[in-house]
């Protein structure tokens, strides 16, 4: 109980912060939208060309967005040592891994759904009838995105070369979601489109497995 | 120019009184060794620490105060060694005492408002009657007035009242307070001073580190001086208050 209730009031903190600043939303939305429209200009696609590459060049762009917004997320905790307080005040460590990856993926998920539109525009991929499969897409892949992302943002945020480290250590460890989520993506996109379950079962899989590491070994993660 | 709401200096509704069922909190380090890579922070620590006691811990930059306060925190976890908890009625479970912690860094949000920070740990802790305890704390720091007011446009003094509201909060039976007086002005660590001795007369275990001789240093039942990571002196070993606050003898 207590973990749910400590989850629900970090996971306000956390909504409310970001809200009040809108310093990772109005960052990520930026870098997105710039890649969606640079590919856009540079290459002209045409709808066939669109439907091979545009959804690796979608996934990529939100990877790298991610790693963005997931860099200040212990980094901020640091500034007035929030962490120590936090610690000190929760029963179960736990919340606090997933008050924040459930606020990154929320964050995720607005990104992208907020920038699907452009992208949809941009390189003439209709979306609307496959809508809600990719918003499963999009919600598994950023659920993944924001577990080990969060995790490996609590390793990085107390070693030295921080700013470094987390790309380092996000980026090959996200390929497989990188992956699976543009093959997914892509069979949406196909002139025919398909589920590609195998993907989808991929994504969910990941996301159970890195979920109950974060669980079982997270606490490790929050230590000096 | 920010004004600042004079902390009450009458006594205190939020911090004196003796909860229900308060039981003061005793601690044991024993053995304590604290390793950061290849420097030695703690060597061979061993120091009890009374159920009600108020220690001062005093000794140079880099003595290893705050890693000792920190461990009793159980924020950072010793290379060797065991710190315990007891009561009056023997030894507790190390995760049922929550301490309540103030550091050098202030440990509160500056995004959120004073109140928004007290209520989100009040929540984290679960403080019963949440609200009406953030808002007497609130009333006994002197913030009731800027309550709404974001963190960050306070005063580093004003910020380090919010820190000990937060501190305070669940009514903690044991304090570890690092230097609380930082930041402070005259006014403040008078207040300070007179919250401490409240909360040392309600029966709760105090640990203190602090830097010299001070009206909260006073407060003190018992000095300890750590040098280079070991204990150096303590007033219960005969050596004299004074002459640990101020390095005499080191």
């Amino acid at each position: 109980m207590s973990l749910v209730s400590n989850t629900g009031a970090l996971l306000g903190k956390e909504l409310r912060t970001e809200f009040r600043s809108r310093e990772l939303l109005t960052t990520t939305v930026v870098f997105i939208l710039i890649v969606i429209v640079l590919f856009s200009f540079t290459f002209d696609p045409t709808s066939d060309e669109s439907r091979r590459f545009a959804p690796g060049l979608l996934w990529l762009a939100f990877l790298f967005a991610a790693s963005l917004m997931l860099q200040p997320c212990f980094l901020r905790e640091q500034q007035n040592d929030t962490l120590s307080a936090l610690r000190l005040s929760v029963r179960d460590p736990f919340a606090i891994f997933l008050a924040k990856l459930t606020a990154n993926t929320l964050f995720l998920l607005l990104t992208e759904l907020f920038l699907l539109p452009f992208f949809s525009i941009m390189y003439n991929l209709p979306v609307v009838r496959v809508l809600h499969w990719l918003v499963l897409v999009f919600f598994l892949a950023s659920l993944g995105i924001s577990i080990a992302g969060t995790a490996l943002s609590a390793i990085s945020a107390q070693a030295r070369m921080r700013e470094l480290l987390l790309p380092l250590l996000m980026l090959p460890l996200l390929t497989p979601i990188l992956v699976a989520s543009t093959e997914v993506t892509k069979s949406l996109f196909d002139r025919s489109p398909y589920v590609q379950w195998k993907g989808i079962g991929f994504l969910a899989v990941f996301d159970l497995v890195f979920l109950t590491a974060l669980w079982l070994f997270g606490e490790y993660l929050l230590e000096e | 120019m920010k004004r600042e709401a004079a902390p009450r200096s009458v006594p205190s509704r939020g911090s004196s009184v003796m909860p229900p069922g308060f039981s003061p909190v005793g601690l044991r380090f024993e053995n304590i060794d604290k390793r950061y890579g290849g420097l030695l922070a703690l060597r061979r620590v061993s120091l009890a620490v009374a159920p009600g006691e108020c220690v001062v811990v005093a000794g140079r930059n880099g003595s290893g105060k705050t890693t000792l306060l920190r461990i009793a925190a159980k924020l950072v976890r010793p290379s060797s060694g065991t710190l315990n908890f007891a009561n009056t009625s023997g030894e507790i479970e190390p995760g049922a005492v929550r301490p309540g912690f103030i550091a050098h860094a202030t440990m509160v949000y500056d995004e959120l408002t004073a109140e928004e920070n007290l209520s989100l740990f009040a929540r984290l802790l679960g403080v019963p009657q949440a609200q009406k305890r953030v808002e007497v704390l609130l009333h006994d720091v002197g913030l009731w007035d800027r309550r709404a007011s974001l963190v960050r446009t306070f005063s580093r003094g004003m910020r380090q009242r919010v820190a000990i509201a937060r501190a305070l909060l669940h009514e903690p039976s044991v304090l570890l307070l690092d230097e609380p007086a930082t930041g402070l002005d005259p006014q403040g660590v008078a207040w300070l001073a007179q919250q401490i001795r409240q909360l040392r007369d309600s029966g709760r275990t105090i640990l203190m580190s602090l830097h010299g001789e001070s009206e909260i240093s006073s407060l003190g039942t018992r000095a300890v001086r750590l040098d280079a990571g070991s204990i150096a002196a303590d007033t219960r070993a005969g050596a004299s208050f004074r002459s640990i606050l101020t390095f005499a003898d080191a």
